[in-house]
């Protein structure tokens, strides 16, 4: 099995650095935009919900970043399934940037969904099958970190950490379908069901931005790390030294 | 084989073999993952009697009785089948009200009234300016509510 | 009060504040951190090549 030869182009860490430099930059833009426009309608547009009154505005930064915590951990474990079948140092370098970011999301949702749950659940925490997936997948995103810190050398960490998200994946589809799988306390999904979302329009626009607003922040910060790393592995080759601009006078 | 066709073996066989311990263990678990039993299901028989465990459903419409000098509450739970008595004391979640789904967790005594020690509201995935939830009464149109019918 | 009504969020103000307060941290701590740790990087890196370069240079003189 061959991946396609731009891929590999993609995947040469000096063209991809050049790149990532642009879109970091833009994404970073649409971000901030984003969130002005998200908190904004969010906190000022929507009006309070007919039950949950003004509480339900936790929603805005709840929802994308449980949405975000799943994203990060398919790209985490596919980047990682990547860089373990062709040893692509990009996709491993992927990876293991996505997985402190993946993390944060995380810990907000666990936290932000705690702090709604109280007014109107009544409760900081219940054992539900939604909410301990998610803590799960906060554990699987910590076990990983640990183990990059647990070896010295990078691929050999890389290759571990790979295994264990791969392994861990199986968590995924476990916490998307266990608000239809089994009587939770958590509610179903209000935008994720195939037939219309069961949410007012002046309510969705603005977590439709909240959601851009999440997703561009981490493609922005996750290219900060990336270029990180790069230079890292890559101290070596004479782009990183010009880069750096120590080349003159060496020859 | 060459090395990277057995890498990429080893991962699909990692995927495959995970995929079937989870179906495995969630068929297993299936009733112990259960977080609420139904009014029906307790009805049936089919919720312990010896310890305490979590009921879920609507609070039925005027059935919610306050003493005016505690915090003893008592209501009735439906799932639009059958219905089961619950008394209460202490402080009720702000989401509570009647038509409202709730979680309640306690023991089922032996005159079958549901004594509970916590009550927790749950909410439905519906969110709506209180103008369109008026709107949508006065029409009489259904304002959409969670199924509580616990079997799936 | 439009202001005050704003902070209060119908009494809710207490559960909304703290959980965008600590979403604001978290996501600033994430953008912070991986910008201190690509200076740090690009100045180690340039020290590392700057010391090879003179004893480089020393060998040669």
């Amino acid at each position: 099995m061959y991946l396609p030869k731009w891929l590999h182009q993609f995947g040469a860490p000096k063209y991809f650095y050049d790149l990532s430099l642009c879109i970091s930059r833009w994404a970073g833009i649409i971000c901030i935009i984003c969130f002005i426009c998200g908190l904004y309608g969010g906190l000022v547009l929507a009006p309070a919900d007919y039950q949950q009154g003004d509480s339900f505005r936790i929603m805005y930064i709840h929802v994308p970043s449980a949405w975000m915590s799943l994203f990060v951990y398919m790209v985490m474990a596919i980047a990682g399934g990547i860089g373990l079948i062709w040893r692509i140092k990009l996709a491993e370098i992927v990876a293991r940037s996505s997985a402190p970011i993946g993390a944060s999301f995380t810990f907000l949702a666990l936290v932000t969904g705690s702090i709604w749950g109280k007014p109107m659940w009544g409760t900081w925490w219940v054992w539900d099958a939604r909410l301990t997936s998610e803590l799960i997948l906060l554990f699987l995103y910590l076990g990983y970190i640990a183990l990059q810190s647990a070896f010295e050398d990078r691929r050999v960490a890389a290759r571990a950490g790979a295994i264990l998200a791969l392994v861990g994946i199986v968590n995924i589809p476990i916490i998307h379908y266990s608000v239809e799988w089994w009587s939770t306390l958590h509610q179903g999904p209000t935008i994720t069901k195939l037939d219309k979302p069961s949410i007012h329009l002046s309510m969705l626009i603005p977590l439709l931005f909240m959601v851009f607003a999440f997703k561009t922040f981490y493609i922005s910060t996750l290219l900060i790390r990336v270029r990180s790393e790069i230079l890292e592995y890559e101290c070596n080759t004479s782009w990183v030294k010009q880069l750096l601009g120590i080349n003159n006078g060496i020859k | 084989m060459t090395p990277r066709k057995k890498r990429i073996a080893i991962v699909c066989s990692i995927l495959a073999g995970m995929a079937i311990a989870a179906a495995l263990i969630l068929t297993a678990f299936e009733k112990n993952l259960l977080y609420f039993y139904s009014p029906t299901q307790i009805v049936n028989g089919e919720a312990p009697t010896t310890r305490s465990f979590r009921i879920g459903g609507l609070v039925m419409n005027d059935s919610v009785k306050r003493n005016k000098d505690t915090l003893d509450v008592s209501f009735v739970l439906t799932d639009t089948i059958n219905q089961i008595e619950v008394v209460y004391n202490g402080i009720l979640p702000d989401l509570f009200r009647e038509g409202q789904g709730i979680v309640a967790n306690g023991k089922l005594q032996e005159n079958k009234i549901f004594k509970a020690d916590e009550v927790l509201a749950k909410h439905d995935e519906n969110y709506m300016p209180p103008e369109v939830a008026q709107a949508l009464e006065e029409a009489g149109a259904d304002i959409p509510h969670q199924q509580y019918s616990t079997a799936q | 009060m439009a202001l005050n009504d704003f902070f209060s969020m119908g009494g809710y103000g207490a559960y909304v504040w703290s959980s965008y307060g600590i979403c604001a941290v978290v996501l600033l701590l994430n953008v912070i951190q991986p910008i201190i740790r690509e200076r740090r990087t690009i100045r180690e890196l340039q020290k590392r090549f700057s010391l090879a370069k003179e004893n480089k240079s020393d060998k040669h003189s």
